[in-house]
């Protein structure tokens, strides 16, 4: 278990509610949720989480902190935006499943292989070395993050679909080799670098 | 006409060699014809997608699309900044949100943008290139410019998700938005109103994380394509795009399926309809391509 996420239990010992209005992104609206289901019956992927969103937000009220960092249900949010139009309470709800599955993921609580979580991980880190996203090498990085004879397997079981595009002139070997970056790509990190410290430094105090 | 003026964010996926070069060859087209000139905004970042969050966080993710507006407020200023790109669009514009409603967020973005010299004030305007098709242009103003109406087509609207949610076009239903069918008939082809998965979600970046679970919802997609006897279907959205054409191959291995459904951008349509060329119109983008299109615009 992480330093961080045995001083948070420390600190919130009796409310899990309070632990999330503070440090989870926009999480001090989860108690406006009136319970009435609609996100639930709206995530495109419903039948794979184990929680759905007003699920989830009873569970918060309820103090389930274990089974509520340790699910991975928020990571089957597609970013469909069903939720937001639909609440009529006007939560954010998307942007909560987005701030729980960070969260969690900040705490170590993440269940391993949750390939949602590697692949935006690969995503950010991908985009974080030129500033614009890298799509051949993202690929490649999510085929081979298992291992290379998965990923050789991975690869080859999407061979004709990376021939096709490569046909239309939508994927490109040589991005290999370098591809499209930012000019000024030391502002850029160094403005994301500073970012990341104030954010963590937020979740610092918060201990 | 007057000329329109725009800062645009094309994004990574327009680029060349990327997914969706063939939407910005086809969105150049169209505004040329349309009289819209596209100023990039220079030196932009990616804007870290839906799918950032889970290794940015908030404000480093919300850092990303300040530096582009800062950008465009320096270099191209007094115009409205325009994307091509669903996803785009939405950071953008729900960081802009974001950072108008949370001061301490202001302020710690400002910081963060001082390290690379910038200064975020958010006063531009973000739209998505539909909403100046739409509000702008008007059907009207786009079916004056057709000169090969694309007669006898028929074609399902596919909107997905986040052109329309949680932003959307002014005026229009999240569940059942017309904008769509409304272009569909503009450029003189048949829209399917019916077409009852007009807005579900393809999976998102989740296609690529979970593609067992996306195809299963891409394949609903087509298949009411076919049952609403498409010949074709339309999306403003690079993702639904991609999502919705490269995987059919996939599909029809696990399913059993025959599909071979051309997937297009409402640019693509725009661009044959208003006489431009296979190759301007992007058509030799397609994957799956679109031999009707193909004809028209050899005609
Ligand atoms: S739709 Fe809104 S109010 Fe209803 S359960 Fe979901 S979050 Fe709560
Ligand atoms: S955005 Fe996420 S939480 Fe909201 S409905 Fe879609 S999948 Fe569910
Ligand atoms: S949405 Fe996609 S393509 Fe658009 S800038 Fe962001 S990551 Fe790049
Ligand atoms: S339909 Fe798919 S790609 Fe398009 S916006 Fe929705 S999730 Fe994104």
């Amino acid at each position: 278990m992480s330093d961080l996420n045995t001083a948070m239990i420390e600190k919130y010992r009796s409310s899990f509610l309070k632990e999330v209005e503070a440090n989870v992104e926009e999480g001090e609206w989860v108690k406006m949720c009136m319970q009435c289901g609609v996100c639930s019956g709206s995530c495109p992927l419903g039948k794979h989480w184990d929680h759905p969103p007003q699920e989830l937000f009873m569970m918060i009220r309820a103090n389930k902190r274990d089974e509520v960092l340790g699910t991975d249900s928020m990571w089957m949010c597609t970013s469909c935006y069903n939720c937001i139009a639909r609440c009529p309470r006007g939560l954010p709800i998307t942007h909560i499943m987005h701030g729980l599955a960070v969260y969690s993921k900040r705490l170590g609580l993440v269940q391993k292989k949750q390939p949602t979580a590697e692949f935006s991980q690969i995503f950010w880190d991908n985009l974080m070395k030129k500033g614009r996203v890298n799509e051949l090498k993202l690929g490649l990085s999510m085929y081979f993050k298992d291992g290379f004879g998965q990923g050789i397997k991975n690869a080859m079981a999407n061979q004709k679909l990376g021939q096709n595009m490569m046909k239309a002139k939508r994927m490109n070997a040589m991005e290999f080799f370098g591809g499209h970056s930012v000019k000024d790509l030391s502002g850029f990190q160094k403005m994301v670098k500073k970012a990341q410290e104030i954010e963590e430094g937020n979740l610092k105090d918060a201990k | 006409m007057a000329k329109i003026e725009l800062s645009f964010y094309p994004g990574c996926s327009s680029q060349k060699g990327a997914t969706s070069s063939n939407y910005l060859v086809s969105a150049q087209t169209m505004c040329e014809e349309l009289d819209i000139q596209l100023n990039e905004i220079p030196d932009w970042n990616c804007c870290g997608a839906s799918i950032g969050y889970g290794g940015g966080g908030e404000l480093p993710r919300l850092a990303l699309s300040a530096r582009n507006i800062a950008l465009s407020e320096e270099h191209n200023s007094g115009q409205e900044i325009v994307a091509t790109c669903a996803a785009c669009w939405l950071s953008t514009r729900e960081a802009k949100e974001r950072l108008h409603e949370d001061e301490q967020m202001f302020k710690d973005a400002n910081a963060a943008l001082s390290e690379a010299g910038l200064k975020y004030q958010g006063e531009a305007n973000v739209r998505h290139m539909v909403e100046v098709l739409v509000e702008d242009i008007g059907f009207d103003g786009i079916k004056s410019k057709v000169k090969k109406p694309l007669e006898g087509l028929k074609i399902a609207g596919y909107v997905g998700c986040q052109t329309n949610r949680p932003f959307g076009i002014a005026g229009e239903s999240f569940e059942n938005p017309k904008y769509l069918d409304n272009i569909v008939e503009a450029v003189g082809a048949d829209s399917i109103p019916t077409y009852e998965k007009k807005v579900q979600c393809c999976g998102g970046a989740l296609a690529f994380s979970e593609p067992e679970k996306s195809q299963e919802m891409i394949k609903g997609i087509i298949e009411a394509a076919y049952d609403n006897g498409a010949d074709m279907i339309v999306t403003p959205c690079p993702l639904c795009q991609a999502n919705v054409e490269i995987y059919q191959d996939n599909i029809n291995e696990t399913y059993g399926t025959k599909f071979n459904m051309p997937v297009v951008y409402y640019s693509t349509l725009m661009s044959v309809a208003f006489g431009r060329s296979a190759k301007d119109a992007a058509l030799d983008g397609q994957v799956i391509p679109a031999k009707k299109l193909e004809e028209i615009a050899s005609k």
